[in-house]
């Protein structure tokens, strides 16, 4: 990866500092990873608004003629699908069916916006490249990007900008205000926006939310609250060498129409046939903590963690594991070589502040 | 900047050791490595009359974020545990000097202590950390 230089800023960076913010090297991002508590943090979105810095992540543009068709073959997800201003999250395989990134892509007017993780950023471009067609561009476009997210989220960013229509955007699409593009998305659970805009216009929007009360939250808050809602992390619960199918991520695929050849298709279906794992939830009220790479112990055969935390919402360990197919039930979990009690489970554990499993 | 008490000793792991009255020996973690570790949830403690000798794990404390050992300073046996922190592991961060305690050793050689780094040489460690 070319990331192991300079870490980069965003454009955010200072205001992070200002707040507090403990200052962690990821993916190649100088960013915060609390601002003092990240319970506090996680807490303040799941009961009322928060805020997260995500400037980090790649935003590309893809326009022209065959932009549609470009995104077609690279998505497994079918952008064509997409209503004006709809959004769809997807994964990019690659040959093998393996996951290379997952991604958000929004259809608008001009064209279509993807938006990939950061440290996956040179992979992705290095990919599109890869399969250009001629009447397909693509362009990454660094933005300020802003998540707000909670139950008062809408609320609190129309304290400090008058949108109109705002409340009424459905989950799941986005709009336009005048240089800003505001996504009805998120990854926490909750309620709330992704706010895409130019750099001098996002400081002063961080600010004034600040000022009207939305917390700054971390990039630890983010893991614990995507953790609740059960949603993927790349590189964590998502990686190349495993299929969408062992990755609860089989219903971002579009089958159909069944002559769409996306990339990974082929495989994909043979994985259909022999796939024997799945990814699902795992909760543990005895104390301790699942952490990623523990193993676990299932009626079915052995399985892994991929990504296990202390749960702030629930005050109980929670965590997604691959385990066989077949997996129910109680089974246990390995901690530094003492057996351990947990629950299979369906994700998410928590979704719009409500515990799903109790 | 954190808080670095001069009274105490302390191991380059960020355990501190302080010599009691009755010549047992409090353990915990420093307030730098709280603050490094952020919201603590879980500890995990030695068992008593449990024989540890300098260096050896000697329990965990696991933050939101991750799990980390907790060396023993010295060589001894464990003669007490701090059962607070099985239901508030949180004192860890709110107190990580008195309240927040780990476990107190009998030591098998009190001289150990003086192997230990002062105030200033661990204060040297952390800011080496910080860069």
């Amino acid at each position: 990866m070319s990331e192991q230089q300079i870490p980069a800023k965003t454009p955010l960076y200072q205001e992070h500092v200002q707040c507090g913010g403990k200052i962690v090297d990821f993916a190649g991002w100088l960013m915060p990873v609390n601002y003092g508590s990240q319970i506090e943090e996680h807490t303040a979105v799941r009961s009322d608004a928060g805020m997260f810095d995500v400037s980090h992540m790649t935003i590309i543009d893809v326009s022209g003629d065959q932009a549609e068709m470009f995104l077609q073959r690279l998505v497994a997800n079918d952008v064509a699908r997409l209503n004006l201003n709809q959004a769809l999250y997807g994964a990019l395989l690659n040959d093998q069916a393996g996951v290379l990134d997952d991604l958000i892509v929004y259809r608008l007017a001009q064209g279509y916006r993807c938006v990939v993780n950061a440290s996956t950023r040179d992979k992705v471009l290095a990919w599109m490249q890869q399969h250009s067609v001629p009447e397909a561009h693509f362009e990454h476009k660094p933005q300020v990007m802003i998540a707000v997210q909670g139950p008062n989220a809408i609320q609190r960013l129309l304290q400090v900008e008058a949108v109109s229509g705002l409340t009424e955007l459905a989950p799941f699409y986005a709009m336009h205000q005048g240089a800003w593009l505001i996504g009805r998305t998120g990854y926490t659970g909750e309620d709330g926006v992704e706010v895409m805009l130019p750099e001098a216009e996002g400081i002063e929007l961080w600010r004034k939310l600040r000022e009207a009360g939305v917390a700054p939250a971390g990039l630890g808050a983010r893991d614990t609250l995507r953790l609740e809602a059960g949603l993927n992390l790349y590189g964590q619960d998502l990686d190349e060498a495993t299929s969408p199918l062992a990755s609860n991520i089989g219903w971002t695929i579009a089958w159909e129409p069944a002559e769409r050849d996306f990339i990974g298709r082929d495989a994909l279906e043979q994985q259909r046939q022999t796939n024997e794992q799945k990814l699902t939830g795992l909760i543990m009220r005895d104390k301790g903590i699942l952490r990623h790479g523990q193993v676990v112990h299932t009626n079915a055969g052995e399985g892994v963690i991929t990504s296990g935390t202390y749960s702030p919402t629930l005050e109980y360990s929670i965590a997604l594991a691959r385990v066989p197919k077949k997996a129910v039930g109680e089974c246990e979990v390995d901690i530094r070589g003492k057996h351990k009690t947990a629950t299979l489970c369906k994700p998410p554990f928590v979704r719009n502040g409500k515990v799903m499993h109790s | 900047m954190s808080e670095i008490p001069s009274d105490l000793k302390y191991a380059a792991t960020h355990e501190w050791a302080r010599l009691e009255e009755d010549g047992t020996v409090t353990v915990g973690i420093s307030d730098h490595a709280q603050d490094a570790l952020g919201d603590v949830v879980y500890v995990e403690l030695p068992e008593i009359d449990q024989v540890i000798t300098a260096g050896d794990e000697a329990g965990v404390v696991e933050s939101v974020k991750a799990a980390s050992d907790v060396y023993a300073p010295i060589s001894g046996t464990v003669c007490a545990v701090n059962e607070v922190l099985e239901d508030a592991p949180e004192t860890v961060n709110s107190d990580a000097y008195a309240d927040g305690w780990f476990f107190k050793m009998q030591p098998a050689d009190v001289g150990e202590l003086e192997e230990l780094l002062d105030a200033e040489a661990y204060s040297e460690v952390c800011e080496a950390e910080e860069h």
